[in-house]
């Protein structure tokens, strides 16, 4: 527990409303230019918040080694994640922060131009960012033009070369990248994408250094880690851990005390666990063993009384409509496998059905331009591990009785069901 | 003088591709189908000068009405 005693560093100081720009540098200090900011990040072993987990320094580094005229410093705080919420979090409590990041970022790749995305439902997080962006306008030192952008808030519009396309071009399509690490570009612009999170502990790590930065979390998975908890609590929450804190203490801030059936942590395109493995420490390292992956920072709890093939037929649906339908295996397949999984809940599906899902998985997977269709496969497939008791039974046509009424993964309405390309 | 690129192997952009199918029936030692048309690459990696196989890779990458594949130069 001691880890948990550990202040938060990014959801500090709870004001009920945003910090104003005075209150956030009496609080944290004002911005300094540090020296090497690049060689700070690296040692600090920051490493994105927003699903990939891909080392920010080295990322950064990316962008600075190219020469160009007009880069830019993008500020994902999409969101499209239906569970999750913690960049509305953040960015309704200390938006300055992320803001500070992005200056600083943007300085040492030098870029011109900070873009801070924010989904157009999320209207009251649209505010808090022009509220703060207007208060750092009137301090008047502009060396970097920031706006505000708010595309639609689509599942896939968040995916970084969704957003980028947007920016470019009015579009939430994602772009076809086949060698990796690509670099993603407004008109011929470089382009460094950094989720809210990532950036507000950019802006930490630039006033206190790499060693403080450390000071939490894991030799492999530094830092603090902010985590939505949804599901079967009593009360959902967005907290801010340590990474390395056991899951079941995380769990407790949420007012679960009992172990859960399942887990599903990453995102809607993450990874089941077994709910005996909530002892299990929260960073990657410790999670690769069970296959997943601290991801977005999403927890959702699936209590004993539920149904994971429910569940997971539910998000496999939803996240087949959110395909951007532009790749085939994608646009077809995510329906296909969706139907198998609505028939194994009803109980009309038979071994066929598992068999079929399970080959569909594979055919489907790595053929789509973006990694959608590859985080639903990796969801399914792990349901089909976790809650493979159930999925026997349900096969033999006797679904389970909290089948019919199982919804503890919230999902939103599909709007646009009648369109969805069924086989 | 230059130096060949050792193989090469067929790739396709998935956004481009429209499921036509003209690639399996030009290439089928590449190329098969999933249950809704789109192609299946095989990772085969071939001399790019010699051999059917070559010759059927260029055959679907010119034969394909989408212009979706390309070949792409790989270390062996």
């Amino acid at each position: 527990m001691t880890s948990l005693e550990a202040p938060p560093r990014l959801l500090v100081g709870n004001l009920g409303r945003p910090r104003t720009l005075v209150e956030h540098e009496q609080l944290f200090g004002p911005m300094t230019s540090p020296g090497d900011l690049l060689a700070m990040l690296d040692s600090s072993g920051l490493r994105g918040r927003g699903g990939a987990g891909f080392p920010t320094g080295k990322k950064v580094a990316l962008i600075a080694g190219e020469r160009h005229r007009h880069k830019y410093v993008v500020v994902n705080a999409m969101e499209g994640e239906p569970a999750a919420h913690k960049d509305r979090t953040l960015l309704s409590m200390n938006p300055h922060l992320v803001l500070d990041g992005a200056e600083a970022l943007a300085h040492l790749v030098g870029a011109h131009e900070i873009a801070v995305c924010v989904a157009r439902e999320s209207s009251k997080a649209i505010d808090h960012v022009e509220r703060a962006i207007n208060e750092r306008a009137r301090r008047g030192r502009h060396h970097v033009n920031v706006e505000l952008h708010t595309p639609p808030g689509r599942y896939i519009a968040g995916e970084e070369s969704a957003l980028v396309h947007w920016l470019d071009d009015n579009e939430t399509l994602p772009q076809y990248r086949p060698a990796r690490p690509t670099i993603l570009r407004i008109g011929r612009g470089p382009v460094l994408v950094d989720n809210a999170e990532t950036h507000a502990n950019v802006a930490l790590i630039a006033r206190r250094g790499p060693q403080w930065f450390r000071n939490l979390g894991t030799l492999e998975h530094p830092g603090t880690n902010m985590v939505s908890i949804t599901g079967g609590v009593d009360r959902p929450v967005v907290t801010e851990v340590a990474l390395g804190t056991p899951i079941r203490d995380i769990l407790a801030i949420a007012g679960v005390t009992q172990t859960p059936r399942a887990l599903l942590l990453g995102g809607y395109g993450g990874t089941w666990i077994d709910g005996r493995h909530v002892d299990t420490p929260y960073d990657n390292e410790s999670l690769a063993p069970i296959g997943a992956s601290v991801g977005a920072g999403v927890i959702v709890v699936l209590p004993a009384h539920s149904c994971g093939i429910a569940e997971t037929s539910n998000i496999a649906r939803w996240m087949a409509n959110e395909s951007a339908r532009q790749c085939g295996p994608c646009a077809f397949g995510l329906p296909a496998m969706a139907s198998n999984l609505a028939d194994l809940t009803s109980g009309r599906g038979r071994g066929t059905s598992v068999i079929e899902l399970r080959e569909r998985a594979s055919v489907i997977a790595g053929r789509g331009a973006c990694r959608h269709p590859d985080g639903v496969i990796r969801m399914v497939q792990s349901a089909l591990t976790v809650f493979g008791d159930d999925l026997a039974e349900h096969a033999k046509g006797r679904p389970c009785a909290m089948a019919a009424h199982s919804r503890f993964v919230s999902v939103p309405r599909l709007e646009r069901e009648d369109e969805l390309v069924w086989e | 003088m230059r130096r060949r690129p050792d193989a090469i192997a067929l790739r396709v952009d998935p956004i481009a591709c429209d499921g036509y199918g003209h690639c399996a029936e030009l290439a089928p030692e590449l190329v098969t189908l999933d249950e809704w048309g789109y192609p299946i690459i095989a990772e085969t990696r071939f001399p790019p000068h010699r051999g059917s196989i070559a010759h059927s890779a260029r055959l679907a990458v010119r034969g394909c009405p989408r212009q979706a594949l390309w070949l792409e130069r790989v270390a062996q």
